[in-house]
């Protein structure tokens, strides 16, 4: 049986966030109550904007708890101030709240949804994490996962005006990309010496017999600049003047050794991520004349070996219209914010009607409405007029994370970040065996 | 308190060769002995610094940083055994973090090691979960 009160309304007070909320509540079932709430912008969203409104029927304890927590999880951004910051969700923190780590809750609230997902250049949410974890995943995405670059170059001759560390230098911040097989499974790391404390060198008198094709990519680079003699006389352009007067990325050569034909051959050849990077400028008569050995690394060594172009994250923002905003300020409201973040509804006949929702006698007009909080870039504009000043109230949700990994090329965005978890979890492991083998 | 009772040998490398076999298969290049991923099972990388006692530790990690750091102190914080946790870089230019754990009741050492284990089992759903999101994802959606 299915009975009792029920409670619904739309719109609320003066906010365009949520649509509709109904509760019910099961007449054999006293304790439990069901809420439906439909909201734009998020369920987060509509709920925060909705529970000022809704706690003042609610005496069911749980229910405030659990608006509380939404609210909770709102960071308050003002004009110069940002409030509620910090994560409070542990144990003992709050009376009569639990927040131990439990597996299944995690499991439950934990989401992930993916926005974006294209070989170099994905974006999703990671929801009901904290930011000590989501970080972990940026750091290792920037810092620790391998990839390939030039690590040792042999100048036998340059003659560019270019000095040669320069050169290297430059050389070395060229991204490759190739089999991605081949550079993951087949490519080994290349051995590393250990210094007194963490730093790591190459082992120098090893040097020579430490090299194979599972663990060095040989890549040249030999070029000279000449005259080309098919130019008009009093030709200004160097490009037109001179050959090979640029030096590109694309110029670098590939020498395959070994077994590394298997891997890297036709379309997973290892080349340059992009070959239009200047490399150097040439005159006539001089010339690069350079070997280079490619190996593993990690961006904590050298940004060089960083797989990523970005791997970023912000929060999602909120934004909650607390009183109605109408007519000309609902269009200026809208210009505070990139397109698409704010929409402009007409007031219906039945919210006009409605004592005490600050819609009265505004029948017809335009109301401010939030469509896509995600598109929010938090600029704050809004909170500089007056006209707005206590109608809105600007936040990020603290658990929401927006992710954006742009990948280099040797690994495809969305393998980055599983790679990035099972990276921490490589580290657990270390660390637990260690654990077991402490001197305590 | 069994393991107090372990003898200093057993930080010999013999028991690391048997450990990494169990990780076979679960590391991308376990047959890489160079990959410094792997060869972090074989060192020692965690002691527990002077005057620590059994429910109030600190712990010197070598060659970690912030990205553990901050999620280990999360973890462990979850606890509600643990009455405090933090986490510290002494220094910018040594590759040491230090982790403070005071417990309640148990050791710091098992608080230590639950958070490893939560921390792992976390890292196991966010997979799991990425996985099944991608592949919602992937799948053609009508236009």
């Amino acid at each position: 049986m299915l009975q009792s009160f029920r409670l619904t309304r739309n719109g609320g007070e003066g906010s365009g966030q949520w649509t509709k909320i109904s509760c019910r509540r099961l007449l054999q079932e006293p304790m439990r109550l069901t809420i439906l709430v439909e909201a734009r912008g998020g369920l987060t969203n509509g709920l925060s904007a909705a529970s000022d409104w809704l706690a003042q029927f609610l005496r069911d304890a749980d229910l405030r708890d659990f608006l509380k927590s939404i609210k909770k999880k709102i960071i308050g951004i003002n004009s110069e101030t940002v409030t509620n910051v910090t994560s409070t969700d542990f144990p003992g923190h709050w009376p009569g709240e639990d927040n131990s780590w439990s597996l299944d809750s995690f499991r439950n609230t934990f989401k992930i949804n993916i926005h974006n997902n294209d070989p170099l250049d994905s974006s999703f949410s990671l929801v009901g994490i904290d930011a000590a974890v989501a970080n972990a995943f940026r750091r290792i995405m920037i810092a620790e996962i391998p990839s390939v670059a030039i690590e040792a170059v042999f100048v036998h001759n340059n003659t560019s005006v270019i000095q040669d560390e320069v050169l290297c230098q430059r050389l070395g911040l060229v991204p490759f990309q190739g089999g991605k097989e081949g550079i993951q499974e087949f490519l080994k790391w290349h051995p590393r010496k250990k210094d007194d404390g963490m730093n790591t060198v190459v082992e120098e008198e090893e040097e020579e017999n430490t090299k194979f094709d599972y663990n060095t990519i040989i890549l040249s680079l030999k070029i000279t600049c000449t005259r080309n003699k098919e130019a008009e006389r009093g030709e200004r352009d160097p490009l037109k003047a001179y050959h090979n007067a640029h030096v590109y990325a694309r110029d670098i050569q590939f020498k395959p050794f070994g077994r590394q034909e298997q891997y890297f051959s036709g379309e997973d050849a290892i080349r340059p991520t992009n070959p239009d990077i200047l490399v150097a400028k040439l005159r006539p008569g001089q010339c690069i004349d350079i070997d280079m050995h490619a190996f593993k690394g990690v961006g904590s060594d050298h940004a060089k070996f960083s797989p990523v172009a970005t791997a970023s994250y912000r929060l999602l923002p909120t934004i909650t219209i607390m009183k109605p905003i109408l007519g000309k300020d609902a269009e200026k409201f809208a210009r505070c914010f990139p397109q698409g973040v704010i929409g402009l509804e007409k007031v219906t006949k039945k919210e006009a009607q409605r004592k005490g929702s600050g819609y009265e006698g505004h029948e017809g007009e335009n109301k401010a409405v939030v469509v896509d909080p995600m598109k929010d870039t938090v600029s704050r504009e809004c909170l500089r007029h007056e006209e707005f000043e206590g109608k809105v109230k600007l936040g990020r949700i603290r658990d929401h994370f927006i992710f954006s990994v742009e990948s280099v090329g040797q690994w495809e965005s969305d393998a980055l970040f599983l790679e990035s978890v099972k990276v921490l979890k490589m580290k657990c492991a270390a660390l637990k065996q260690n654990l077991q083998t402490m001197n305590r | 308190m069994a393991p107090k009772t372990k003898p200093a040998e057993a930080v010999v490398s013999e028991d690391d060769v048997s450990m990494n076999d169990e990780l076979v298969g679960d590391s991308p290049s376990n047959d890489d002995p160079h990959n410094p991923a792997r060869m972090a099972f074989g060192e020692q990388r965690i002691r527990i610094l002077p005057g620590s006692s059994d429910t109030a530790a600190s712990f010197e990690f070598k060659g970690e940083d912030h990205t553990l750091g901050n999620a280990l102190r999360y973890i462990i914080m979850k606890n509600p055994k643990v009455e405090f946790c933090g986490y510290s870089i002494p220094h910018p230019s040594e590759d040491l973090m230090n982790i403070r754990i005071q417990t309640y009741e148990g050791t710091a050492v098992e608080a230590l090691e639950k958070g490893l284990d939560d921390l792992s089992d976390l890292c196991d759903v966010v997979e799991e979960k990425f996985i099944e999101a991608r592949d919602e994802y992937g799948t053609p959606m009508e236009t």
